[in-house]
């Protein structure tokens, strides 16, 4: 049976039942995101974490949805009242919109589209609209500069982020997201592109506003960015964009570079396996994301456009030259595959060494723990 | 030495668009303020290009308060000037007053009283570590981080003076009461994991390349600036000046304690956060000399105090190194059970006043952790 057959009655009747199966996974989904987020900080921090409602906390999730439907929905006097209140649902859709071509299982998806990741990295920058329309509209200082912020992070970030992904893309061939998996049955794609892994990765936390680029949402400078002025339903609607921004994202990480639903074993072990391989990777993925939340600071916005436009953009440029030329030569795979490893292992020391090097940071740590050496 | 702007310099060709600068207040409900503090931000964009702070919200007439009881009454409001490091303003306060009168304190007293001042000292560089790392952007973790060794001191004292924040131990004189048997024990196991928990942020955020980026290089001050600012305590040791009252002026039994001055190289916010690091470790030190050498055994209250303490006509200014910089008392008598005057000249207050200087010309994320590095504590500042 192909993709797109029906599953369920006629072809428009099938779309709906798809798109509502995933709705409802997705809620579930973003629900024990938030508890999960909620315990691995908890566990980084040394705290427990939720854990009154339901057995471990597990109901935490419902008690918070269930409060913030019952919140009074404020509008402050000064917004732009269209434009305030359909900003959550400009910021919602488009990233639920992703979550349509994401193949979870072989022939388990909403739609087989043929440009697939075209399809996706065109749709990822309209999520920009609501977030600038509720910086914009919301009449508060603080939101607008979250929603700049945010909007001048979310362009810069999108360039790396999708020649990252075309990188992949050439080495497949293809833009079908299906066949992109298909082709990885053997190895992923992060043994051969890790460096656009890396790229996509970074990319990636800053489009979702995770730390260590959090600078649209930061609490301690902006104390929330551009969604400061809601509360109840469209406050969490934001939320709900996020944390399923989240995991549309690793899904997507999942699906290109970790090999998806197909490696290893994909095709031969059935879709139950193929189902736990995508949700085991994505869930991986969201993991780190929170681990490196719990445990890195914040860049400052001129560092991340530096990062981004002096690092970045250049590295990923090079990678896909590189790509070009062993795809023209007809140059093996492996080698193509040391050439990224080397290049990938170079560029992250070089952030370190930089740091370390540049801060005197070695020489201050350890002279002022030996008691009787000169103080720094 | 003044970099206030008097015109404004624009950065970017304006090619026809009108900008205007855009005011943000922060404060007094902010999470970045640490309290009641707020200042109003003129910001060009992201830059800072003028700040105003104002202060006041938690004031509570401490020094017209202390004019008006016994001497031996104002304790309580003393420790809650400073209310991270409780009986280092106590210490002050009963220093100051054992100054106007010409009252002894037994040996071990002081003793104590050093150990319990140091363990202060700690305790809110502690709370610096935790609280600047939020600001810098850390999640929280540093800020628990740090509430870990805050808990074990907290509990230490509440086993020796009954309370944890607010503990009026000390006594004109001395102090209330002796130490509990298993104290020098206890102690110990707590400055093991204080200098465990250094070390955790050494790798929490020390090493980290981006705490470093955002801190490096950060509104240098030099000396000069810091002296004229009026810059005390570890502000301005980060700038290079080894200035220490402990060194400086003695009191107490200072002198006999072997200890070092961090000083930092140019004032920048990650030598002001590191010069706080190597201090905690340098209190660490002075309370184990202070275990080993204390006297096991003696009087730690003078027993020759009237019951009601008279000063005659006295004037007195003493200065002691308080966790956040120069904090002292100038204190008058006129007669009476209670002082005249006594004036407090706090040091988060002075080193607030040079926030202007030190933020205009940074980002707004900037000047959030230069508010941060100063270690601000509204109780003191607004006495």
């Amino acid at each position: 049976m192909e993709f797109g057959d029906p599953f369920f009655g006629n072809s428009y009747i099938d779309a709906i039942i798809r798109l509502n199966i995933v709705v409802l996974v997705m809620t579930l989904v973003v629900i024990y995101l938030t508890y999960g987020e909620r315990k691995v900080l908890g566990r980084i921090q040394q705290r427990i974490g939720p854990n009154r409602t339901g057995p471990g906390g597990l109901l935490q999730g419902f008690a918070d949805a269930l409060k913030l439907l019952s919140k009074e929905d404020l509008r402050p006097r000064n917004a732009d009242r269209w434009v305030f209140e359909l900003a959550p649902f400009a910021a919602f859709v488009p990233i639920f919109v992703i979550l349509v071509t994401l193949p979870f299982a072989e022939n388990w998806g909403v739609r087989n589209l043929s440009l697939g990741l075209f399809f996706v990295f065109s749709i990822l920058g309209l999520n920009i609209v609501g977030i600038l329309m509720a910086g914009l509209g919301s009449g508060s200082k603080y939101a607008l500069l979250g929603g700049v912020r945010a909007a001048a992070q979310m362009i810069s970030y999108e360039i790396p982020l999708v020649i990252s992904l075309l990188a992949v893309a050439m080495l497949a061939g293809t833009f079908n997201l299906n066949e992109i998996v298909l082709l990885q049955e053997t190895r992923p794609y992060i043994i051969v592109q890790p460096l656009a892994f890396v790229i996509f990765f970074t990319a990636m936390l800053a489009e979702l506003h995770r730390a260590p680029f959090d600078i649209p949402v930061a609490e301690s400078e902006v104390s929330g960015g551009y969604f400061i002025e809601y509360s109840g339903m469209r406050w969490s609607l934001f939320q709900l964009a996020e944390y399923t921004a989240m995991w549309a994202f690793s899904i997507f990480a999942a699906v290109v570079f970790l090999g998806g639903w197909a490696w290893p074993m994909g095709t031969e072990w059935g879709w139950g396996w193929q189902l736990f391989l995508t949700i085991a990777k994505s869930f991986a993925l969201i993991f780190s994301m929170m681990w490196i939340r719990g445990t890195v600071v914040r860049l400052r916005i001129d560092q991340l456009m530096n990062f981004c436009w002096k690092g970045l953009i250049e590295i990923s440029f090079a990678l896909l030259l590189v790509n070009g030329f062993f795809l023209y030569y007809g140059w093996p795979e492996e080698v193509l595959a040391l050439v990224q490893w080397a290049a990938t292992i170079i560029f992250i020391g070089f952030i370190y060494t930089r740091g370390v090097r540049r801060s005197r940071a070695n020489e201050y740590i350890g002279t002022y723990r030996n008691p009787e050496a000169a103080t720094p | 030495m003044s970099t206030w702007p008097t015109t404004r310099e624009m950065d970017i060709e304006t090619d026809g668009f009108d900008t205007v600068d855009m005011s943000i207040n922060v404060g007094p409900q902010h999470p970045a303020t640490h309290g009641v503090f707020r200042m109003v931000l003129t910001v060009d964009g992201e830059r800072v290009v003028d700040c105003e702070p104002y202060i006041g919200y938690l004031h509570r007439g401490l020094e017209k308060l202390t004019e008006n009881a016994d001497y031996r009454q104002s304790m309580g409001w003393w420790d809650r000037t400073d209310y991270l490091a409780g009986m280092c303003c106590e210490g002050a306060y009963c220093m100051a007053v054992e100054k106007l009168a010409g009252i002894e304190v037994p040996d071990r007293a002081e003793y104590i009283r050093v150990i319990m001042m140091e363990l202060s000292r700690i305790n809110s560089h502690f709370m610096f570590f935790g609280a600047f790392g939020a600001d810098v952007g850390s999640m929280g973790t540093s800020f628990i981080y740090g509430w870990r060794e805050r808990e074990r001191i907290y509990d230490l004292m509440e086993e020796v003076a009954g309370d944890r924040m607010f503990p009026t131990y000390f006594r004109i004189g001395g102090v209330t009461m002796d130490l509990p048997d298993n104290f020098e024990q206890r102690c110990r196991w707590v400055l093991d994991s204080v200098k465990k928990g250094l070390e955790d942020f050494d790798g929490l955020l020390t090493g980290n390349e981006v705490f470093i980026e955002r801190c490096r290089d950060l509104s240098p001050v030099t000396p000069e600036q810091g002296i004229n600012w009026g810059l005390t305590g570890p502000m301005l040791r980060a700038t290079g000046l080894k200035w220490d009252i402990r060194r400086a002026e003695p009191y107490s039994i200072y002198p006999h304690l072997k200890f070092e001055i961090p000083v930092g190289r140019q004032g920048d916010v990650f030598d002001r956060y590191m010069v706080r690091m190597a201090e905690a470790y340098q209190s660490v030190r002075i309370i184990e000399q202070c275990l080993d050498e204390m006297p096991k055994s003696g009087l730690v209250l003078n027993p020759s105090l009237p019951k009601t303490l008279r000063v005659n006509d006295a004037e007195c200014y003493l200065r002691t190194e308080g966790t956040k910089g120069e904090y002292s008392i100038y204190a008058i008598a006129k007669g009476g059970n209670k002082p005249y005057r006594m004036k407090l000249r706090s040091p988060a207050f002075c080193s607030l006043s040079a926030l202007r200087e030190m933020v205009v010309g940074t980002y707004v994320a900037d000047a959030i952790i230069i508010l941060g590095s100063i270690d601000i504590v509204l109780g003191e500042v607004d006495k």
